[in-house]
């Protein structure tokens, strides 16, 4: 398959190994990545914060890079950012006004997958030939949970892993308390749902707290490095590169 | 307006005894639901179900209303309509007065206390008794309620034995077991029950095409408020009215599972008008806008008029169980509150609640009657951010909205946003030990590194692709 990498604004800055690592995963798969330099944001930010009108330009930008027919899929390290896409993409063409936006979101939405869905539900593959030896949990991130349901299919994933101890979060489908400039906006009640989860992750006794999204794992991780607790934070696709 | 959620949550968030409260609390009757909602194989069905009968119902509502008016006074009821809560309070005063009564007893009622009832009867000089447990013991304590169908949540029983023995007399020797704290309220309500004339109640449901009225509700003394007294008065949000008896056998399935987590309520009142020789001698109904009319004009923000006020979005919510019902400062708390007080009192009156949430859509998934209400917080947002007037608010937008547009122009080209990654990268670097930034920022990222390390950027992913790739 042509796969193009839909990085995200956030991996792209400040989570580079995330993308090496997805492009590492789809090639040793045998497909062909491609990566187009015109993608920017897909622009949750400003949808979540209330700027719907400023996010259309960002929609129009998504969906012109993104329709280009020769590519078969396009797969995205984020759960979130992969929702945005296809929860609030026909809302926000929508609000537009603009019909032809609205049918070229509607023809880009399903090529769109995230990660751990493409690799399980789209090409049937539980075990990508990963080796990672290390004790590791993993947390359910709300928007890949609830709003692009990927059930079990990073788990699947992880129980594949060479040498990797899969241990289980208590309270793991709690948000984390991220959630975007909520964690700025609201940061005591974010902070205090934080320190909730990493007593979760910590009691655990895991090395590494894995997720699906940067984001999140920001959070947790930078929380999890205030403390000095020492566990670390990966994402999905990092350990998933891993070999032998 | 109310004071910003931030504000509000931070001081709840301080109270360490509250915490532990609502923690034991909302995580009991977590457990509860899912234990009553999990055995019903056709749950998501009857969710479905649920939704429909209120979407239909708000539909037509004006249609429905005057039919549910039809029918009440053609059982012998009166129907009172109310634009406002002045309207309403003094609908009510009226009623009671020429009762010839200066007290009522009350089963529990969210409308009334967001129209303040209790407040307008007493400078009436009329004295309103809660008789629901909870709300009385918000009422001896005065307190305010902190969750929809829990008010008291926020105390525990030692806090409860202390309130009762300071406020009931003869309750010395009185433990902290929930039994003796109950038995001491009885005692304290059965004399009212016996001696006041005039009851108020809120409903659930009201049935257009029977003129039927619904209390659902556990302890039975609602029941009492609605069958002893002389008089009955019921206030009713016009949104509770449901199109066809046959409805009822919908939403009595889906609200005490959602809500205390049980397969049935223990008492569920139904009434129609009245009946000579059984129950009170005239039923008032007062039919409440206030707002709701507005709401109506939303069309995604309606959808909030459907719920049902069972509070599973309050018990599954993270933000609730940490800040609790106070920080909302609303009649109703928790995510339905923070789309519905908004709407309801305005979007100046609660410009911060549509963010008092991390979308994390738990409430969605539990909502009885499937209110998405993320994606009403992030209508509402866009409302308020479009809208929302006032001084301080709008001070308070336009910096951020400087910020906003100032991104959105970065993403829009490619150019921009490769030289925003690089002035990021040269900005953060100075500030930034072994990788990350360790410090407390000034400015929005103060929020951030007041309890969390940031990470600092390096070489972008499309600097690494388009050496080793493109």
């Amino acid at each position: 398959m042509r796969v193009a990498l839909f990085i995200t604004c956030v991996n792209d800055t400040l989570f580079p190994d995330t993308g090496r690592a997805t492009v590492r995963v789809l090639e040793r798969l045998g497909h062909e990545v491609v990566f187009p330099l015109e993608q920017t944001c897909c622009g949750q930010m400003h949808a979540n914060s209330g700027y719907q009108l400023e996010a259309v330009p960002l929609v129009r930008r998504f969906a012109r890079v993104f329709g280009d027919p020769s590519y078969d899929a396009v797969v995205c390290p984020s759960g979130s950012c992969a929702a945005m896409v296809h929860d609030q993409y026909a809302r926000l063409a929508e609000l537009s006004g603009d019909e032809e936006l609205a049918r070229a979101v509607t023809a880009v939405a399903p090529k769109v997958h995230e990660l751990s869905q493409f690799l399980v539900d789209v090409l049937g593959v539980e075990d990508v030939g990963a080796y990672f030896p290390h004790k590791v949990t993993y947390h359910p991130t709300c928007h890949s949970l609830r709003l692009l349901k990927v059930g079990d299919a990073p788990l699947r994933l992880l129980r594949n892993v060479r040498g990797l101890r899969l241990v289980e979060l208590p309270e793991a489908t709690t948000c984390c308390g991220f959630g975007g400039t909520f964690a700025v906006k609201n940061a005591d009640t974010s902070t205090a749902m934080l320190t909730d989860k990493l007593r979760s992750v910590l009691d655990t006794g895991a090395e590494v707290c894995a997720a699906v999204d940067n984001s999140c794992l920001m959070h947790i991780g930078g929380g999890l490095s205030r403390q000095r607790t020492g566990v670390r934070t990966v994402h999905l696709a990092e350990i998933l590169a891993g070999t032998e | 307006m109310s004071r910003p959620f931030p504000e509000a949550a931070r001081e709840a968030l301080e109270n360490t005894q509250l915490r532990h409260n609502l923690r034991v609390a909302t995580h009991t009757i977590r457990g509860k639901r899912n234990a009553v909602v999990s055995e019903v194989p056709d749950w998501e069905a009857l969710r479905d179900q649920g939704a429909r009968i209120k979407e239909a119902a708000m539909r037509h509502l004006d249609g429905h209303l005057e039919q549910l008016e039809r029918s009440v006074t053609a059982a012998g009821g009166t129907v009172h309509w109310a634009r406002d809560a002045d309207e309403a309070n003094a609908t009510v005063a009226r009623l009671v007065r020429e009762a010839g009564s200066r007290e009522a007893i009350k089963v529990k009622s969210l409308a009334t206390d967001e129209i303040g009832l209790n407040e307008a009867l007493a400078r009436e000089g009329i004295t309103a008794h809660e008789t629901d447990l909870a709300e009385l013991i918000v009422q001896l304590g005065h307190d305010r309620q902190s969750h929809i169908l829990v008010p008291a949540i926020h105390r525990n029983r030692a806090e409860i034995r202390e309130l009762f023995r300071r406020e009931l007399p003869g309750t010395e020797d009185l433990t902290d077991e929930p039994a003796a704290l109950a038995e001491a309220a009885r005692r304290h309500l059965r004399e009212r029950f016996l001696s006041v004339g005039v009851g108020i109640s809120g409903a659930n449901f009201a049935v257009a095409e029977t003129g039927t009225v619904c209390v659902v509700e556990s302890e039975g003394n609602g029941r009492m408020c609605t069958t002893l007294p002389r008089v009955l008065i019921t206030v009713m949000g016009i949104e509770k009215v449901l199109p066809r008896f046959a409805d009822l056998g919908v939403m009595l399935q889906l609200l005490p599972r959602s809500s205390t987590g049980e397969r049935m309520n223990p008492y569920t009142s139904l009434w129609t008008g009245v009946t000579p020789g059984d129950g009170p001698e005239a039923f008032h109904l007062v039919l409440l806008d206030a707002g709701r009319t507005n709401v109506l004009a939303d069309p995604i923000g309606r959808q909030a008029l459907h719920c049902i006020r069972c509070s599973a979005c309050l018990n599954v919510c993270p933000v609730y169980e940490r800040t609790g019902g106070h920080a909302y400062e609303s009649t109703y708390p928790g995510p339905i509150g923070a789309i519905l007080t908004p709407q309801l009192q305005g979007l100046a009156a609660a410009p911060t609640l549509p963010w008092a949430s991390s979308l994390c859509g738990a409430c969605y998934e539990v909502c009885p009657v499937k209110i998405d209400i993320p994606s009403v917080l992030v209508h509402l947002r866009g409302r308020v951010v479009r809208e929302a007037k006032g001084d301080g608010w709008r001070a308070r937008v336009a910096g951020e909205r400087l910020a906003m547009e100032a991104m959105a122009r970065v993403f829009a080209s490619r150019r921009r946003y490769e030289a925003a990654q690089r002035a990021a990268r040269a900005g953060a670097w100075p500030l930034s030990r072994g990788g990350k930034i360790e410090r407390r920022l000034p400015g929005p990222l103060a929020g951030w590194t007041q309890a969390r390390d940031l990470p600092v950027p390096g070489a972008s992913f499309r600097d690494w692709w388009r050496r080793e790739r493109a």
